[in-house]
Formats: structure tokens, C-alpha cells, sequence
């Protein structure tokens, strides 16, 4: 589209507000991991590195970080199966409540996190009697990834065609045989992606952790909530921050160049 | 075995069905379904006398209050009007900088701003509120920066919850429009310019009926995020949010703070259902 | 590859029907079991075994401290060393986060104020305590001992930990002269000199401060005990706050919140404790405090057992140790209140910390309300016409709007 010379410059100048008004929060953060105070003044009244040694020393961060990897591998598995099933049922057949699916998948995410989280915890404590512990948190997070899952995958089957499982079929392959070899490989893009972005999702989730998480759980949003409140751990909440930010440029880069190529992006299918 | 197991399959659609469904269907509507419902009834018990602990009477009392007390009215009226707000300023942030990447940007500058537009998602939601906490107080850098103009931030407040929620939201909202403008053939634009059309024109009646159901689709999640949020407002302001009220609650009343978690659910549900319509969820 | 969506729809049906049932069945029986929560301890223990090599607390910010805020702050290094039992602790806010925790049984032991203490006892999560178990105990001021908060029909179900007041704190640079009344956050006049600045902590609980100010400035509502409001007394109470609302800049319920909030400029003048006060000066803010002429709210916090804990043995390790003298004067200094043990006052580095503090001078402790939780029965000739804690809450979120 041929755009004049100063809608062209417009752009630009928008584009740029936009994406300084996105970044300048984020340097903020960078320049108070530096910060000699403890508390956020600013300007920061001096520089230091010290934070960095302390936030790798910390073992509270380093066992968060561990458990929400836990918790997210988890997730994550739980979402691929089940999303992956519901999505190849979905894109694959024809039956009464269809729609409804795509209505029910979506609906974890899209209710707020306090109600899934209150309706949760309630359920654990109230009804089942669980105690809350890793498995629950698992349990909140992979109820809200499946639709990250179930979204990439079922665009991407809605554009792979039937034919190649139907030649495979007629080629003598079993139904199983058929997903191995034929179905499987052409999703794998969308797999990837809709595993990357649960993981994701689960890694910053801070509210349904919250009412699913037992007493000595602490996944990395949680153990920044508590260390916020703590005048000395505060820098060094801000140095986890940076490392975090820098550590996710790789995984967010792969989800994009996959499901670029497979021509598939929605913030469900992209979000984090 | 596995002949065996295709054979059972074979010319049985709806035990395909079936058996691919049964997994995701039964975590969803057991589990999830079957929670929320559990927070429905809860929503109908009452508290003891001095335990405080919960009764399994029945009683719509919650409800009552919920309807009849001026201030739930208002705190639900209000937590829905910043949500509105958060969602039409994240569509008017988005909407350029989508266009720029989907159509104006090479496809190298287009790579690294979809990575740059993603990678705020990664960095925790808790320490951005932090940051525009800080940056938000007295002293904080919005102020320092203001102040040779003379002029003043607006501090904690509605105001500081509206700007940090369009702030953390709006890659949701970026996304969906890039995708939706992504698709839309440069074809359609480059006729509607043949046919005379000045881009502003082009713009409001081709591009954006068009691009409508991803503009839903985005705003399904910064409204509903914001619906649902009560730590940044606990954070850069005062004032409590529909989120709030049902945190503070759960301890000591949780047959109230379910009533008030209906009140989201039942907004989200009319929203969704409304989304569909539009033909939001192919978008999402 | 299609299904035949008549004959489907009956079995979505049935599904969807089942679903309902299974449900419906698991609320109706779970529900059963759960809210008859029996203690599930009755009684105390008779004997201490070995510890269990852990302990899992909940308590106020400030209480525990093991090095890691200030190095010099450090009283639970030393007793990890001598009872080999690891602390874990987690910080309550406020005692509803505290009831809260204790209510999920995965904690061993919570340093609880008055307004927590009779929750937990009555909702069956805290246990009973055998204070023969606990040599400490002995040393303990008596006026601390066997209090209502503390003891119900004769059972002891903690031991005390320290008191204190809640105390005004104020920005000399803002405030220029300096408050002894509560009227500098309350009176519309006054307080609208720092509207905006004003704060106050965000609690139902802070609606007795409020009583406790209409005790002296409004006698004719009869205000006697700030907990115990009847209708009139608790929407006078409302109404003074609603009128503060206006001037509230920011209410604080976590200490960093009020320390940023001083620091930063955001908050000139409220309600706060003598600990933050001295997190402020450490960190060269300029603040004073004073106890204003009304009196005060307070607390006098008990160590309890869960009914529910895993570790009992550390627990009452625990609980011996925090009031040991060096130990519980170490916190009393600290965190800025009156310790529990009459030995501690021998201990604490700054000679006169007791006086300062009142610990053996009950009449300055008949001017503090301890929190406590508000009941229906008034304790008085008025019956049980008194506003519960809940209805509390809900008045205070009339409050904040």
C-alpha cells in the first residue's frame, strides 16, 4: 500500500512512542538491578554489581526456579496431550457441540485467574480433601495451557490437508501407524510452539499459583511476591527479573520463527 | 495389538471421537467445570457465629448483599469501566505498530519486532507493577521527568491501574492484529487504491471490518485480565477492584467472595459468547 | 470421517448429566468430612520427644529474623545450631493471611495477635499448650499470663511473645509541628493539610483506631471497649473513616509497602509500628513517632501450635526459645515492643528499652486496645448486639469504595 511520504513518518514516530513506552519500564528495572539502594528510589543514587553474585548465590530463587521448571515441564506435557487430542477431534470430525470445545477450552484463560484460582483451591481443600502441593499447581496450570496447545495445533491441522492420512490409509498403515508417520511430523511445528508458549504461560503465572500452591511451595512469581516485602531481597528480585528477560529471548525468537513457517500466530497461539 | 485396537476403531466415528475427547473433556468439565461449580454452591452457604467458619445452609443472602449494597455496585461498575478503557487503549496502541510490522516493516525488522513486541511477556508481571510502581510514587522517575515542566504525575490512583494494565497487556492485544493483518492480502489494499480510495478511507472500510474479529479476539484477554486482576491495584492504587474484594473475603467469607466471583464469570461468559459471534475464536 | 449428530447429542447428554451427578455427589460427601474440622489434637502434649529436624512458622514480619535482612539481626542461626531444627518461615501480613495459613495445617507454629487467637482456637486449628513443656514460661510478666486472648475456660493455648502499640508516625519536613493526637489523620480540618499523604493500615481491624479516637472525641456514643460496637457506635465509626477515605494517599498493608511509601515521599503522616520506624531511620529517612493522647490499639501476640503441626517437638523448641531472654529481648528491641520475659529486660542493649516501652507498667497498657476478634456478645448489658468480624469486613470495604 502506497502511503504518502508523511503517513509513512507518522508511522514511524507511533511505532517508536509505542515501542519506547513497551521498553522504557523494562531499562528501568535493568538500571535498579544495578542500584546500590535497597528500596526503589530514583534516580538510583549509585551503580554496583553486587546483586548478581548475591541473586546466583540466593538458594530461595535457585529452588523456585527449579520448582516452576518443574511445575511447567508438567504443564506443559499435560497441555500437549490433552490439547493435542482435542484439537485433532476438533479439526478432524464433525459432531454435535463442536463449537462448544473451542468455548470450553478457552474458558480457563479467559475467566479471571482469581475465580479459577479461588474455584480450585476450594475444590482441593474443600471437597477432595488434597493438600495443596506441587501436583495442584500442575493441575491450575495445565487447565489454563491447554488452549494455548489446542489453538496451534488445530490451526495448523485445518491446513494440512486430509489427503496425505487418507493415501496413507489406503497405503495399508494402521490409524496409529498413520499419526506416527504422517500426522505427527506436519504438526511438529505447532507442537513445539504451543509447547514453548504453555511453558510460558505457566513460568509467569503468579494468581492461580497462589491458591493452588501449598505452604512450601514456591514457584519463581511467588517467590518474588514474597521477596518484594523484603527490603534486602528486593535488588536482588530485580536481578532475577533480568536474567529471566535475557534467558527468554531464545525460546520467545524459536516460537516465532515455528510458527511463522507454519503460518500460524494469534496471542493464544503466541502469548506467553 | 495395535491391528487389533484399528480394527475396534475402524468405521466407528463416534468412538474416535469419543476416545480423543474423553481426556481433554473430562479434565475440563470434571475438573474445571466441576470447580467452578463447587464455588457455585459455595456461594449459597453462610458463616457460623463465632468460627466464622463455613455452613452449608442454604441462603441467598451473598446475593443479596451483593445486589442491594451501593458499594459492590460500584466497585463491579468500576473494575468493568477500567477494563473497557484498558482494552480500547491497547487497540489504539496496537493498532499502528501491527500495521507497521504486518505491512510496512521488511520481513528482517518485521522477525525482531514480533520478538521485541513477545519479549515483555516473559519478564515477570510482578516486577513490572513493581517498576511502574516506582516509577509511578512521588519520587519516581515519571515525576523527575515532569517536574522542570512543572507539572505533576498522576500518582496512584485509577488513573496509575488504567496506564499499568494497558502497559502489561498489550502484546495480547498487538498479536492477534498482526496475525489478522498479517492475512489480509496487500491484493485487497492495492485495489482499494486503484479504486481511488485515500488511505484513511481504505482503512475504515476495508481494512478494519476485516480485521474486526482479531481486534475481539484481543481484547478477550486484556478485558478479561484486567477483570480479574487485584494485585496491580493493590500495588499503584487505593481503590478495589471486583478482585479485590473476593482475595480479601476468601478468608473469612468465602460463601461472599464466591457470590462476587459469579458476577466476572457471568460478564466473561456474555463476553465469550458474544466473541464467538463475531467469529472472534478462529483469531485467538 | 463424520459422526451422525443426532444420535451423538443423547450421549452428550447422558455425559454432560453424569457430569453434574458426580459432582453434586463429591460436594455433598466431601463437604462432610471437611468442615467438621475436629482439632486433631485435643489436648497437649505430656512430653517433648526429639525434634523433628524442621519447623514450619508463620509470623509477623520482624519476629524471625536469621541474619538474612540485617546480619547483626539474627536470633535463629544459634537455635538451629542447638536444637538442630531448620526454620522455615512464612510472613503474614495481616491476621487474616495468618488465620489463613494456619487454616491449611502445613504450618507448625504462628505468632498470632489477639484478633487471630480466638479464631484459631475456635476453628479447632490451634492446640492446646502444656507450658510445663516450656521452662521459659515461668518468666514470663504474670499480667501476660492466662488472658483472655490466650486462655479459654482454663486452657492455655500459647505463650506471649511481647506487646506493643500502634504509633503515629510522621515527615518532620512535612509536618512541621509535631502531632500528639490522632486528630492530624482524623479531624477533616486537620488532616486535609496532608490529604493525599495520609495513610492508615488497610485492615478491618483499623476501624477500632478509629473507636479508640471517638472514645475521647465523642463520649456521648459510649464507646468503652473499641471492639465491642454496637450499631450506633460501629457506623460513627464508619462514617469518621469515610471521611478519612478522602485524604488516604495509599493504605499499607505490608511493611515495605509503608517504608517505600515514607521514603519515597508518597505518605507523610499514619498509623504504623516502631519497627518500620526503625527500618526508615536505619536507612537515613527522617521520621518520629509518638503515642497520641487517645490512646492506641495494639497487639499482644501469642505463640501457638497447630492443631495440625508435623513438627510439635520443634515447635515447642520453637516457642521456648523465642521467649528465652536473650532471644526475646533481641526481637523486643528489633521490632520495637515490650518483651514477654522479665529476665529480657537485663538483656537488651539499650538499657532503658524497657521503660521506654512500658513492659512492666500496666497502667500504660490500660491505655492499648489489644487487637482482639470483635463477637457478637458485647461482654456488657447490652447483649449480643455487637458487630461480628465479618460484618467488620464488609465495612471496611464499604470504607475503601
Amino acid at each position: 500500500m502506497l502511503l504518502s511520504r508523511r503517513s509513512k513518518v507518522l508511522m514511524r514516530i507511533g511505532v517508536g512512542l509505542t515501542l519506547a513506552f513497551i521498553y522504557i519500564p523494562l531499562s528501568i528495572i535493568f538500571v535498579y538491578a544495578f542500584s546500590t539502594s535497597r528500596t526503589l528510589t530514583w534516580p538510583p543514587p549509585g551503580l554496583t554489581t553486587e546483586w548478581f553474585g548475591k541473586a546466583l548465590d540466593n538458594p530461595g530463587a535457585r529452588d523456585a526456579f527449579l520448582t516452576s521448571l518443574q511445575a511447567g515441564v508438567a504443564a506443559t506435557a499435560i497441555a500437549l496431550l490433552l490439547g493435542t487430542l482435542a484439537a485433532m477431534a476438533v479439526s478432524r470430525y464433525r459432531f454435535f457441540g463442536r463449537e462448544t470445545i473451542s468455548f470450553l477450552v478457552i474458558l480457563p484463560i479467559a475467566l479471571p485467574g482469581i475465580v479459577t484460582g479461588v474455584a480450585l483451591n476450594t475444590t482441593f481443600t474443600q471437597v477432595l480433601g488434597v493438600e495443596l502441593s506441587l501436583f495442584t499447581i500442575v493441575v491450575g496450570h495445565a487447565t489454563f495451557c491447554i488452549v494455548v496447545v489446542f489453538n496451534n495445533v488445530a490451526a495448523r491441522l485445518r491446513r494440512l490437508s486430509t489427503s496425505f492420512e487418507e493415501a496413507s490409509a489406503d497405503l495399508g498403515a494402521g490409524p496409529l501407524q498413520t499419526f506416527r508417520m504422517v500426522t505427527l511430523p506436519n504438526m511438529r511445528g505447532a507442537l513445539v510452539a504451543g509447547a514453548l508458549l504453555a511453558f510460558g504461560l505457566s513460568f509467569d503465572e503468579i494468581i492461580v499459583t497462589t491458591f493452588t500452591a501449598g505452604a512450601g511451595d514456591q514457584t519463581l512469581p511467588i517467590w518474588i511476591f514474597t521477596n518484594f516485602s523484603r527490603p534486602n531481597q528486593l535488588p536482588i528480585v530485580n536481578v532475577v527479573a533480568v536474567i529471566v528477560i535475557l534467558l527468554s529471548v531464545v525460546p520467545v525468537y524459536l516460537a516465532y520463527r515455528l510458527t511463522r513457517d507454519e503460518g500460524t500466530v494469534g496471542p493464544a497461539t503466541t502469548a506467553a | 495389538m495395535g491391528r487389533r485396537l484399528a480394527d475396534l476403531f475402524h468405521g466407528r466415528p463416534r468412538l474416535q471421537v469419543g476416545s480423543l475427547l474423553a481426556g481433554p473433556v473430562g479434565w475440563l468439565v470434571i475438573g474445571y467445570l466441576g470447580s467452578l461449580a463447587v464455588l457455585l454452591v459455595a456461594s449459597f452457604w453462610t458463616l457460623g457465629e463465632l468460627s466464622g467458619e463455613v455452613q452449608q445452609d442454604f441462603t441467598l443472602d451473598n446475593y443479596e448483599q451483593i445486589i442491594t449494597e451501593p458499594v459492590y455496585r460500584s466497585i463491579a461498575g468500576r473494575t468493568v469501566l477500567i477494563a473497557a478503557l484498558v482494552t480500547l487503549t491497547d487497540i489504539l496502541l496496537a493498532l499502528p505498530l501491527a500495521f507497521y510490522m504486518a505491512k510496512v516493516a521488511t520481513p528482517r525488522v518485521r522477525g525482531m519486532l514480533v520478538v521485541a513486541v513477545l519479549m515483555p511477556l516473559w519478564s515477570a508481571y510482578l516486577v513490572k507493577v513493581y517498576a511502574w510502581r516506582a516509577i509511578l510514587s512521588q519520587d519516581g522517575a515519571l515525576n523527575w521527568v515532569l517536574q522542570p515542566f512543572g507539572v505533576e504525575g498522576p500518582g496512584y490512583g485509577n488513573v496509575a491501574v488504567w496506564i499499568v494494565m494497558s502497559y502489561i497487556w498489550l502484546p495480547y492485544m498487538v498479536i492477534p492484529i498482526y496475525a489478522g493483518l498479517d492475512r489480509l492480502p496487500n491484493s485487497l489494499l492495492s485495489a482499494s487504491e486503484d479504486l481511488g480510495a485515500r488511505p484513511g478511507h481504505t482503512f475504515r472500510r476495508v481494512i478494519l471490518p476485516l480485521i474486526f474479529p482479531a481486534i475481539v479476539a484481543g481484547s478477550i484477554f486484556t478485558f478479561s485480565l484486567t477483570l480479574g486482576d487485584y494485585i496491580a491495584p493493590q500495588l499503584v492504587s487505593s481503590t478495589q477492584f471486583i478482585g479485590s474484594v473476593v482475595y480479601a473475603n476468601i478468608t473469612n467469607n468465602l460463601p461472599l467472595a464466591a457470590a462476587f466471583a459469579t458476577v466476572p464469570i457471568m460478564i466473561m461468559v456474555v463476553y465469550l459468547l458474544i466473541a464467538r459471534r463475531l467469529g472472534a475464536f478462529e483469531h485467538v | 470421517m463424520r459422526a451422525d449428530p443426532r444420535s451423538a447429542r443423547w450421549a452428550w447428554l447422558i455425559v454432560a448429566g453424569l457430569s453434574v451427578l458426580i459432582v453434586a455427589f463429591a460436594v455433598g460427601c466431601g463437604s462432610d468430612d471437611s468442615t467438621s474440622t475436629e482439632a486433631s489434637s485435643d489436648s497437649a502434649p505430656t512430653e517433648l520427644g526429639a525434634g523433628e529436624g524442621e519447623v514450619n512458622l508463620v509470623a509477623w514480619a520482624g519476629y524471625v529474623e536469621d541474619g538474612s535482612t540485617d546480619p547483626k539481626v539474627d536470633w535463629v542461626s544459634d537455635f538451629e545450631k542447638e536444637t538442630g531444627c531448620k526454620v522455615n518461615v512464612k510472613i503474614g501480613n495481616t491476621s487474616d493471611e495468618m488465620v489463613q495459613l494456619m487454616r491449611t495445617g502445613q504450618y507448625d507454629a504462628v505468632s498470632a495477635s489477639g484478633d487471630a487467637t480466638l479464631r484459631l482456637i475456635d476453628g479447632g486449628d490451634a492446640a492446646p499448650v502444656n507450658t510445663d513443656l516450656i521452662p521459659n514460661y515461668a518468666d514470663v510478666f504474670d499480667s501476660l499470663k492466662d488472658q483472655p486472648f490466650n486462655t479459654v475456660d482454663g486452657v492455655n493455648y500459647g505463650v506471649p511473645h511481647g506487646r506493643g502499640a500502634n504509633l503515629l508516625m510522621w515527615n518532620p519536613d512535612a509536618v512541621k509541628t509535631a502531632p500528639d493526637s490522632w486528630d492530624v489523620v482524623f479531624d477533616p480540618a486537620k488532616a486535609g493539610e496532608q490529604s493525599g499523604s495520609v495513610t492508615a493500615y488497610d485492615n478491618p481491624i483499623y476501624i477500632a483506631d478509629a473507636a479508640v479516637y471517638l472514645m475521647t472525641h465523642e463520649p456521648d456514643l459510649g464507646i468503652t471497649n473499641p471492639y465491642e460496637l454496637d450499631d450506633e457506635q460501629f457506623n460513627a465509626a464508619i462514617d469518621l473513616l469515610k471521611q478519612q477515605r478522602e485524604h488516604i494517599g495509599e493504605y499499607w498493608s505490608d511493611y515495605t509497602k509503608q517504608i517505600s511509601a515514607f521514603a519515597n515521599g508518597d505518605t507523610t503522616v499514619g498509623t504504623t509500628w516502631q519497627v518500620i520506624a526503625n527500618l526508615l531511620e536505619a536507612d537515613g529517612e527522617k521520621v518520629e513517632t509518638t503515642l497520641p493522647v487517645e490512646g492506641s490499639t495494639g497487639w499482644s501476640d501469642t505463640w501457638m501450635v497447630s492443631s495440625e503441626a508435623k513438627n510439635p517437638n520443634c515447635a515447642y523448641l520453637w516457642l521456648d526459645h523465642i521467649i528465652s531472654p536473650q532471644a526475646n529481648a533481641d526481637v523486643a528491641e528489633w521490632f520495637g515492643e515490650a518483651p514477654s520475659n522479665q529476665e529480657s529486660c537485663a538483656l537488651t542493649a539499650d538499657k532503658n528499652h524497657c521503660d521506654i516501652y512500658h513492659a512492666a507498667d500496666e497502667e500504660y497498657f490500660d491505655q492499648i486496645a489489644y487487637w482482639t476478634t470483635p463477637v457478637a456478645d458485647c461482654g456488657d448489658d447490652r447483649g449480643d448486639v455487637c458487630k461480628t468480624y465479618d460484618e467488620w469486613v464488609q465495612g471496611w470495604t464499604e470504607v475503601k469504595g
